[in-house]
C-alpha cells in the first residue's frame, strides 16, 4: 500500500510535467502546426524560469516567495513564446517545413538554454534556486495534512500540478464551447474553409502556436523548480520529457480532458520499474528496468496504429496538420 | 468607381509561387541566408562574451583546419551525419518523413555489437563483418519496415510512428548494454583483448574505413536515385499516387521497400559507428545525429552531393564551437545556438526560392 | 415587376480568356430562375459574382433596385445573397450546428443553444430532414448539401444560388430538394439553378436563362420552352470548322466492353451496364456533360477503377485478333505487361499523366522505365523520344529537361500525347485532350488523331464542344447519368441530336442506331 502511494505520489508531478507540454502541442496542432520544437520550448521556458528567478533571489535584498514565482512563470512563458514566434514566423509566414523547422527549434532552445545555464552554473555541476522552489513546492495548508492517504497523494504537491488540471479543462471549454474554439479546430481541419467563412488563418495560427508554446514553457518550468527542486543542471533530460510530451499528443488524441489521466498514466508508467517490482514483491534485474521505459512510448504506437486502423474522425490528427496554407491567387 | 475598388482589393503585396528559381537565384537566396545569419551570430557573440566575433570565427577555424589529425576528426563526425542523409534521402524523395533515423542507428549499432560480443571469438575476421554488416543492416531494415507497413496499409501518420521508435529503440539499447556489461560501471570497448570486429587501421585510422564507404554510398546513392527504375518510382510515388498508378507502379510495395533501405542504411551506419568509430554502443551512440540529418537531407533536396556540402557546414561550426569553448571558456551548447539560428536563415531563405512577392501596382500593365 | 438581382453588361475577364462578356440578366423576386448553358459557358462565373468570390471587370450589379459593390461571401451575405457551391465548404468533423456557426457575425452571441434553435426553426419550416447533431462526415451527399443550404438560409439569405446542385443527387433526392426550392419560393425567396439537365429546368423553373460562351442568349418563360428549343439556344447553330477527317478503312474491332459497371467510393454507380464496341481505323467520341462517367469510363478500361461483376473489356490486340484479352481485373502494369498496347491521355495531365518536376525525358520513361534487364533505367531511348516529340510536334521548352510543369497547357499536352502515340497503341484514349489549348494547338491534336487513324489506331476522343466532335469523330457514344444512351454517326447527326442525347436520358437505356 505505502508503495503504491510513493508511486503516486512520484508519477503525479512526473505527470505534470509532460502535461503541460502536451496541452501546449495540443493548442498548436489545433491549429494545424505540428512543432516538434516542443523539447526545445521546454528547455527555454525552464531555463528562463530558472534563470531569472535565481537572479532575482542573489540580487534582491529581500527576496520575496510570491514575486519569485511572478518573475519566473512570466519569464518562462515570455521565452517560450519567443521560440513558438520563430516558429510561427517561419512556417506560417515564410511557409518552411514544419518538421525541419520544429527539429531545429529544438537544437536551438537546447543550446540557449545550456549554453547560459553554463554562465549560471559557473564550474559547479549545479546550482540552485531555493526559494523559488520552496514557492513553487509550496503544499496546500490545510488539505495536505488532514486527511491521511488522501492528503498524500491528492493534495501534498506544488500549485502548478493543480494549475495544470485547471488549464486542461478550461482548454477543453474554449476549445470546444466557445466560438475562439470552434474557429480554431476550422483552421486545423480545413483552413480553406475556414478561410471562406471569414476567419483569419494565419492570425489563429499564430496566436494558437505563441500560445502553445507557452503553456508548453510551464511544463520546463514546473521541471526546474519544483520537480527537480530548484536545482539547474546541464543533463539531457528536458528533451527526454519533451518528447514525451508529444506522444502523450498522440495519446490523448488531441483531446485536453485525456492529457489529465493521460499524463498520470504515463508517469506511472514512468516509474513503473521502480514501483512495481517491489509492489509485486519480486525482484527484478536492472536490464529489465531499463526495458520497461519503452512502455509510455509503445502505448503511443499502439494508439497510433488504433486510430489508424478505426478511422473514427473524432480521433484522427486535425486534417490539415503539418501543412502549410497558402490561399491561391485568382 | 469599380477602378476605385478594384484597386483596394489588391493588397499591398501579393505572395505567388514561384515557376523554380534558377541556379543563381537558389545560390543567392542561400548566400544571402548564411550572411545574415553570420551577422545574427556575431551580434550574439559579441553581447555575450564581449569579444571580437571575427577573431572568434578565426578562432573557429581552427576547429576543422589547424591540423589534419582535426581534419580528420571533422571528417569522421561529418559522415556519420551525411550516411544518415543519405539514408534519408530515398525516404524523403517519395515524401515519407522518416523521423525515426536515431532509432534505425541505434538498433543497427546494437546488431552489430552484439554480434561482436557473441560471435568475437569464434568467427572468422570476414565471416564476422559480414554477419556484423548483414544483422545491423537487417535490424535497421525491420526499424524501418514497421511504420512504412502500418503507412501503405492503413496510413497510419508515419512523423508520429517513426518519432516513437526511437524512444522504443533507446530502451531496447539501454536494456541490452545494462546486460553486456553487468557489474561494471559502463560498457567500455567491446572485445578489448582480441579486437574482433573492429575495423582495421587504414591510413592509419580505423574510422577512415566509414569515411571511404560513405564517400562510395554518397555517389551510389546520387545515382540510385537518379538512375536506377527503382530511384525513377521513387521520385513519382514522391510527386503525385495518381501518377504512380497510372504509370502502374505498385505504390504500397515502393513504400514499403523505399522505408526498408531507409533504415537499412541507418542500421549500416550503427555498423559503422560500433566497427570504425567507437568500438562500443550506447544509447548516446547516434548523438542526435539522427535528427540532425533531417535537417540536411531536406535542405540538400535529396542531392547527396549538396548533403555533404551541407553536413560540411554544420561539423565545421559544431567543431569550431567546441574550439571557441576551449579558447575563452564557454561551452559546447554555442554551437548549438550558432547551428538553431543558420538553420532558421537557411529555412527562411527558401521562402524566396520557391516564391515571390508582387507588390501593388506592378503587374497591370500587362493584363491590360 | 420587382427585382431581386440585376445584372448590367457584366464582364469578366482571366488573362486572355473572357468568361463572361456584357452580361445583362434580371431575376425577379419569388422567381426560380434556370441558368442553362454547356459547360464553360461561363455559368458558374457570373453567379460568383453575384456571390462575391470575383469582382466584375466592367458592368455594374443592383440588388433589391440599388446598386452594390459585392466584394467578398460577407458582402454577399449581408445583401442576403448566398451561393451553393459544387465542392461544399462544411468541415468533417464538425456537427450541423458546428458548421453553421461557423463564421457567424461577432455581433451575434455565441451561444450554440440558440443557434441550434434557430437552425430547427429553419428546417421545420422547409421540411428539411437533418440531424443537426450529426457530424458531416456521417452525412450523405444530399444531406451535406442540404447543409450547406441551411447555412445560406441562417445567414438571411434571400437569394440562393445553386450550382449544379443535381449532380450529386440520386432521383429521390432530387424530388425532395426540388420540394425545398417550391417552399423556398412560397416564402418569395429567389433561386437561381445552374444546370444542364433539361428535364430538370423545365420541372422546376419558372423562366430560363441562357448562356453560351460567355454570352447572354436570352431568357424564356419555362411555360413556352420545350427541350428542343432550349437545347437549340444552348448549344446554338453548328459551326463549320474544317477539321480533317479521313474516311475509316480496313476496321477491324480493337475493344469489346460489355456490361460495364463501376461504383465510386461513395457507392454510387458512375457506370451503368455500359456496352460498346471500338473499331481500329475510326474515332469514336464519347460525348457528354461532364461528369457524367466519362473519367471514370476510361479509366475502367486502363486498369485504374474496380468494376462491379459482370463486366467485361476484351482487347483484340493486333495480330491477336482471335483471342482477345480480358482487361477486367488487370493493373495497368499487368495489362502492359501482358503485351497490350493501351494508350491514355487522361484529363488531369500534370496530376497524372505527367510528373510535373521532371523534365520531357523523366516523363518519356513513365510507362516504359521498366524495361530492360538492368536495374537501371535506360535514358538514351526517351532521350531520343523527347528531342523528336519536341521537334515533330513543336513543343516549346527551353529545354528537353525542363521540368513539364513550367511549360505551357499546350505544350504539357503535346508531350503528353507524343508520348502516347509513340508508343503505337493499338487504341488510344484521351479525354478532354483540347481543354484549356489554343485553337492551333488543338488542331495540331485533330490532325494527330486523325493520323492515328489512318494509322489502323482505335481513337476513343472524349471530348466537350460537340461541334468537334460531330467534326472529327466517325461515331458518337453518347453518355447520360453514367449510361449509354446512344450512338450516332458523326457525318449523319446533328448538333440537337447529340444535345439531347446529353441530357435526357432515354427510356429504355442505349440502342445503337
Amino acid at each position: 500500500m505505502s508503495n503504491l502511494i510513493a508511486w503516486i505520489i512520484r508519477a503525479i508531478p512526473f505527470g505534470t510535467i509532460i502535461m503541460f507540454g502536451s496541452m501546449g502541442e495540443i493548442v498548436t496542432e489545433k491549429s494545424g502546426n505540428l512543432n516538434l520544437g516542443v523539447p526545445g520550448i521546454m528547455y527555454l521556458g525552464g531555463f528562463a524560469g530558472f534563470a531569472s528567478s535565481y537572479y532575482y533571489e542573489k540580487l534582491s535584498p529581500d527576496p520575496k516567495g510570491w514575486i519569485c514565482v511572478i518573475i519566473a512563470l512570466s519569464a518562462a512563458i515570455l521565452a517560450s513564446m519567443f521560440g513558438g514566434l520563430i516558429f510561427s514566423f517561419l512556417t506560417i509566414t515564410l511557409r518552411a517545413n514544419q518538421n525541419v523547422t520544429g527539429l531545429a527549434l529544438t537544437t536551438f532552445g537546447q543550446g540557449v538554454a545550456n549554453f547560459f545555464g553554463v554562465f549560471i552554473l559557473n564550474g559547479s555541476s549545479y546550482s540552485a534556486a531555493p526559494l523559488a522552489n520552496a514557492a513553487f513546492a509550496k503544499k496546500m495548508p490545510f488539505l495536505s495534512s488532514k486527511f491521511g492517504v488522501i492528503s498524500k497523494t491528492v493534495f501534498s504537491y506544488g500549485f502548478l500540478v493543480y494549475v495544470a488540471i485547471i488549464l486542461a479543462v478550461v482548454l477543453h471549454y474554449v476549445l470546444n464551447k466557445t466560438r475562439v474554439g470552434l474557429n480554431l479546430r476550422a483552421v486545423g481541419e480545413n483552413p480553406g474553409t475556414a478561410d471562406a467563412a471569414g476567419i483569419n488563418v494565419t492570425k489563429y495560427k499564430y496566436l494558437a502556436t505563441c500560445l502553445g508554446a507557452g503553456i508548453s514553457g510551464i511544463g520546463g518550468l514546473y521541471y526546474v523548480l519544483d520537480y527537480n527542486q530548484g536545482i539547474w543542471a546541464t543533463t539531457g533530460q528536458i528533451e527526454a520529457l519533451g518528447w514525451l510530451a508529444v506522444a502523450l499528443v498522440i495519446f490523448t488524441t488531441w483531446k485536453p480532458l485525456n492529457a489529465i489521466w493521460g499524463a498520470y498514466l504515463f508517469g506511472m508508467l514512468y516509474w513503473l520499474y521502480q514501483f512495481l517490482p517491489s509492489l509485486l514483491g519480486i525482484k527484478v534485474a536492472s536490464y529489465v528496468t531499463d526495458l520497461i521505459q519503452m512502455v509510455p512510448y509503445v502505448v503511443t504506437i499502439i494508439v497510433l496504429v488504433v486510430i489508424s486502423f478505426r478511422k473514427k474522425k473524432e480521433n484522427q490528427p486535425p486534417e490539415s496538420l503539418g501543412l502549410s496554407y497558402f490561399r491561391e491567387e485568382r | 468607381m469599380s477602378k476605385e475598388s478594384a484597386k483596394i482589393k489588391e493588397p499591398f503585396v501579393r505572395i505567388v509561387k514561384r515557376d523554380g528559381a534558377t541556379f543563381r537565384n537558389k545560390l543567392a537566396a542561400r548566400a544571402v541566408a548564411i550572411l545574415l545569419a553570420l551577422v545574427v551570430d556575431a551580434v550574439f557573440i559579441f553581447s555575450v562574451t564581449g569579444l571580437n566575433p571575427l577573431a572568434v570565427y578565426g578562432v573557429m577555424f581552427n576547429g576543422t583546419f589547424m591540423t589534419s589529425v582535426r581534419f580528420s576528426w571533422a571528417m569522421r563526425d561529418l559522415v556519420t551525419l551525411l550516411c544518415i542523409g543519405i539514408a534519408l534521402a530515398p525516404a524523403f524523395k517519395m515524401r515519407f518523413w522518416n523521423i525515426g533515423a536515431e532509432g534505425q542507428v541505434l538498433m543497427g549499432g546494437l546488431a552489430t555489437a552484439l554480434v561482436m560480443v557473441k560471435f568475437g571469438q569464434s568467427m572468422s575476421a570476414p565471416m564476422l563483418f559480414l554477419t556484423m554488416f548483414l544483422t545491423s543492416v537487417i535490424a535497421g531494415g525491420i526499424w524501418g519496415f514497421v511504420p512504412a507497413f502500418f503507412k501503405a496499409y492503413w496510413n497510419t501518420n508515419e512523423t508520429l510512428f517513426t518519432l516513437m521508435m526511437n524512444y522504443v529503440a533507446t530502451s531496447i539499447v539501454a536494456c541490452m548494454t545494462n546486460i553486456m556489461r553487468g557489474k561494471a560501471s559502463s560498457l567500455g570497448k567491446l572485445n578489448m583483448s582480441n579486437q574482433a570486429g573492429w575495423f582495421p587501421q587504414f591510413l592509419g585510422q580505423r574510422y577512415n574505413i566509414n569515411i571511404l564507404i560513405v564517400v562510395i554510398l554518397t555517389f551510389v546513392m546520387y545515382f540510385y536515385l537518379k538512375y536506377s527504375k527503382q530511384g525513377y518510382e521513387i521520385s513519382v510515388v514522391g510527386e503525385s499516387e495518381n501518377t504512380a498508378r497510372y504509370a502502374g507502379i505498385n505504390v504500397k510495395r515502393v513504400t514499403i521497400r523505399t522505408m526498408i533501405l531507409s533504415g537499412a542504411i541507418c542500421g549500416l551506419v550503427g555498423f559503422l559507428i560500433v566497427a570504425g568509430r567507437d568500438q562500443t554502443i550506447s544509447t548516446t551512440s547516434a548523438g542526435g545525429n539522427g535528427f540532425t540529418a533531417i535537417i540536411v537531407a531536406w535542405l540538400a533536396k535529396f542531392n547527396t552531393f549538396y548533403m555533404a556540402l551541407i553536413s560540411f557546414l554544420l561539423i565545421f561550426l559544431s567543431r569550431g564551437a567546441s574550439e571557441i569553448a576551449s579558447a575563452y571558456s564557454l561551452n559546447d551548447f554555442a554551437a548549438s545556438i550558432i547551428e538553431g539560428i543558420i538553420l532558421f536563415f537557411i529555412l527562411g531563405s527558401e521562402f524566396f526560392i520557391n516564391y515571390k512577392m508582387v507588390f501593388r501596382g506592378s503587374k497591370h500593365k500587362e493584363v491590360r | 415587376m420587382e427585382y431581386a438581382v440585376q445584372l448590367k453588361n457584366v464582364t469578366k475577364t482571366f488573362g486572355k480568356v473572357v468568361a463572361n462578356k456584357d452580361v445583362s440578366l434580371d431575376i425577379r423576386k419569388g422567381e426560380i430562375l434556370s441558368l442553362l448553358g454547356e459547360n464553360g459557358s461561363g455559368k458558374t462565373t457570373l453567379m460568383n459574382m453575384i456571390a462575391g468570390i470575383y469582382y466584375p471587370d466592367e458592368g455594374e450589379i443592383f440588388v433589391n433596385g440599388a446598386p452594390v459593390e459585392i466584394r467578398s461571401p460577407k458582402d454577399a451575405y449581408n445583401l442576403g445573397i448566398g451561393m451553393i457551391h459544387q465542392h461544399f465548404k462544411l468541415i468533417d468533423v464538425f456537427t450541423a450546428v458546428e458548421n453553421i456557426a461557423l463564421g457567424l457575425e461577432k455581433s451575434e452571441k455565441f451561444d450554440m443553444k440558440a443557434i441550434q434553435a434557430k437552425t430547427q426553426e429553419i428546417c421545420d419550416r422547409y421540411h428539411f430532414d437533418l440531424n443537426l447533431s450529426q457530424k458531416v462526415y456521417e452525412m450523405s451527399v444530399s444531406q451535406k448539401q442540404t447543409l450547406e443550404i441551411v447555412k445560406v438560409l441562417y445567414r438571411g439569405a434571400d437569394i440562393l444560388i445553386l450550382d449544379e446542385p443535381t449532380a450529386v443527387l440520386t432521383p429521390q433526392e432530387t424530388e425532395r430538394l426540388f420540394e425545398v426550392i417550391r417552399n423556398m419560393k412560397n416564402d418569395n425567396k429567389s433561386v437561381i439553378i445552374i444546370t444542364h439537365k433539361l428535364h430538370e429546368v423545365l420541372e422546376i423553373s419558372d423562366r430560363v436563362a441562357i448562356l453560351r460562351k460567355g454570352e447572354y442568349i436570352g431568357a424564356v418563360d419555362t411555360k413556352d420552352a420545350t427541350e428542343n428549343s432550349l437545347t437549340e439556344m444552348m448549344v446554338g447553330k453548328k459551326v463549320e470548322l474544317n477539321i480533317q477527317r479521313s474516311e475509316p478503312e480496313n476496321t477491324v474491332k480493337r475493344l469489346s466492353i460489355s456490361n460495364l459497371t463501376v461504383y465510386n467510393k461513395e457507392k454510387v454507380k458512375v457506370l451503368d451496364d455500359i456496352s460498346f464496341d471500338a473499331y481500329g481505323g475510326e474515332i469514336l467520341g464519347i460525348a457528354g456533360i461532364s461528369g457524367n462517367g466519362q473519367k471514370e469510363l476510361l479509366e475502367a478500361i486502363a486498369g485504374l477503377q474496380v468494376t462491379a461483376e459482370g463486366s467485361s473489356i476484351r482487347f483484340y490486340e493486333r495480330g491477336k485478333e482471335s483471342s482477345p484479352m480480358e482487361l477486367v481485373g488487370r493493373t495497368p502494369k499487368k495489362i502492359r505487361d501482358a503485351g497490350i498496347h493501351l494508350a491514355f491521355v487522361p484529363e488531369d495531365r500534370l496530376g497524372m499523366g505527367l510528373v510535373g518536376s521532371m523534365g520531357m525525358t523523366g516523363n518519356m520513361l513513365l510507362k516504359s522505365y521498366g524495361r530492360g534487364r538492368l536495374p537501371i533505367t535506360d535514358t538514351k531511348g526517351p532521350k531520343q523520344l523527347a528531342e523528336r516529340v519536341k521537334k515533330e510536334l513543336e513543343v516549346v521548352t527551353p529545354s528537353i529537361n525542363t521540368p513539364v510543369s513550367r511549360l505551357s497547357g499546350g505544350n504539357v499536352q503535346k508531350v503528353l500525347v507524343g508520348r502516347e502515340i509513340a508508343e503505337e497503341p493499338t487504341v488510344l484514349m484521351t479525354a478532354y485532350a483540347v481543354r484549356g489549348l489554343d485553337i492551333n494547338t488543338s488542331y495540331t491534336i485533330y490532325n494527330l488523331l486523325d493520323e492515328e487513324k489512318k494509322k489502323g489506331v482505335a481513337v476513343i476522343y472524349v471530348g466537350e464542344d460537340l461541334d468537334v466532335l460531330i467534326d472529327l469523330c466517325d461515331r458518337i457514344l453518347v453518355l447520360c447519368d453514367g449510361k449509354a444512351n446512344g450512338i450516332v454517326e458523326g457525318r449523319r447527326t446533328t448538333k440537337e441530336e447529340v444535345g439531347l442525347l446529353m441530357t435526357n436520358l432515354k427510356k429504355g437505356g442505349a440502342e445503337n442506331e
